[in-house]
């Protein structure tokens, strides 16, 4: 039977950690399933947590007032959902729905920091690997931002 | 003669458009038109994926658009062209029937005879998905020749997806990646949403042995060049296909000129390794 730990060293964005990291972050993790059209959180929940996509699809969701909610990215079998559990007041700034039946494991927010915060190394490999997917999706996002595709559509 | 007179003689041909005939008209998305059309008398040119012609709306002026058909269909030359401007608008509104002048084919051409033997990675963005579908054409048509082939595709949002069937066909085969995204969504959007070049790093291929192409708006084929060359592509197998105000199309009156190159002769496709350096350079 595979393990959490196994499972969660195979997941891309793990690729490389330390075994000694590996069994601390396992001891804050638990799987998930998500059917189509659950959600993961919605915008102002508490961001207690954060997943790593193992299969399906996620809509990341804005909800604009008076309108339908405005879907502005999507996030695939290995890769993650959330940073707003690392930066204080750790709420969470859009919806995340799941597209189609959807397994992750999500990481406990509060047991990763306090383990970050005591074993420095643990927090640097953490961050190392969260901060390119930060400037990945802000690059894309100001890309996306410069609408290159012409004009809107009337 | 002297060389000097042989030589405006030989421009002066280049200038004189044939007319052609429309005989289809189709809306693709809401200001995109493809247009079948044939010569009105003689025979078609031949032409290579990735070239483009002049076409002439009389009365009202010449632009150039890249060539959308299949290479291997002799019986129709085909564009596909977004109503942008004065010229383009007035092509968009062409029907069955009406009469253009056409010069060409001119410029460069996709690499994809070079590419046998390589995986390849075709990039498009919008209408750019339009220069490169005769590449496309010629990969599928011989496709054993080829190794892995992805073809990923960014639009600005679901409706704006160009050739939205033919994407759906290539994605049912099942030897090809296809991956579709789009900008901006909402909830009824099953696909991707987000930008092209993300999906690059994800598409599964040999980068050392593969032939990338991509068409697309400048700023996007930059990135893209860029996720490209990180995914570990030398930049000679990288090829853009540029745009710029091209007037002449024959490399005389210099108004498409970028740096050393003119890109009506010299592209409009051409290689990372000989643009790198100067797409970011804002006078040109």
């Amino acid at each position: 039977m595979e393990t959490l730990e196994r499972i969660l060293m195979d997941h891309p964005f793990f690729a490389g950690f330390g075994k000694e990291f590996g069994e601390l972050v396992t001891g804050c993790a638990r799987n998930h399933v998500f059917e189509a059209g659950k959600y993961l959180f919605h915008e102002g929940d508490a961001a207690d947590e954060f997943y790593l996509i193992r299969h399906g699809k996620v809509a990341l969701e804005i909800l604009p007032p008076g309108q339908r909610p405005v879907v502005i990215g999507t996030v695939r079998e290995g890769e993650i959902v959330g940073a707003s559990w690392l930066v204080p007041p750790y709420r969470w700034m859009f919806d995340a729905r799941a597209m189609e039946l959807t397994r992750a494991i999500g990481i406990d927010a509060a047991c990763l920091r306090t383990k970050c915060e005591a074993d420095p190394k643990l927090g640097y490999e953490m961050m190392k690997r969260f901060l390119p997917v930060l400037v990945q999706r802000l690059q894309s996002a100001r890309l996306q931002l410069l609408d290159v595709y012409g004009r809107r559509a009337g | 003669m002297n060389l000097a007179a042989s030589r405006t003689d030989q421009a002066a041909d280049h200038f004189l458009p044939t007319p052609y005939r429309v005989v289809a008209a189709k809306r693709e998305i809401r200001d995109i038109v493809t247009l079948d059309m044939v010569p009105v008398s003689g025979e078609m040119p031949e032409f290579l994926p990735g070239q483009f012609n002049m076409l002439y709306v009389f009365g009202v002026g010449e632009v150039a658009i890249s060539i959308s058909g299949d290479p291997a269909d002799k019986s129709r030359m085909i564009h596909t062209v977004r109503d942008v401007g004065a010229v383009s608008d007035a092509i968009a509104a062409l029907g069955p029937g009406a009469t253009l002048g056409l010069r060409g084919p001119y410029g460069t051409a996709w690499p994809v005879a070079d590419a046998e033997g390589n995986d390849v990675v075709i990039v498009a963005g919008g209408l750019g998905l339009a220069p490169l579908r005769p590449a496309i054409y010629r990969v599928l048509a011989n496709r054993e020749r080829y190794g892995r082939v992805a073809i990923l595709y960014g639009a600005r949002e679901p409706a704006d997806i160009l050739f939205r069937h033919e994407l759906e066909t290539w994605r049912k085969q099942l030897d090809i990646n296809v991956e579709v995204t789009v900008d901006h969504a909402d909830q009824t959007w099953h696909g991707s949403v987000g930008v092209v070049p993300p999906l690059i790093a994800r598409a599964g291929f040999d980068p050392e042995n593969t032939v990338a192409m991509v068409c697309g708006p400048e700023v996007m084929m930059r990135f893209s060049a860029v996720a490209l060359g990180d995914a570990g592509v030398p930049f000679e197998r990288i090829h853009l296909s540029m745009e710029r105000n091209m007037k002449c199309a024959i490399g005389l009156c210099g108004h498409c000129q970028f740096g050393p190159d003119f890109i009506c002769k010299d592209g409009a496709v051409m290689s990372y390794d000989r643009l790198a350096g100067k797409l970011t350079i804002r006078e040109l």
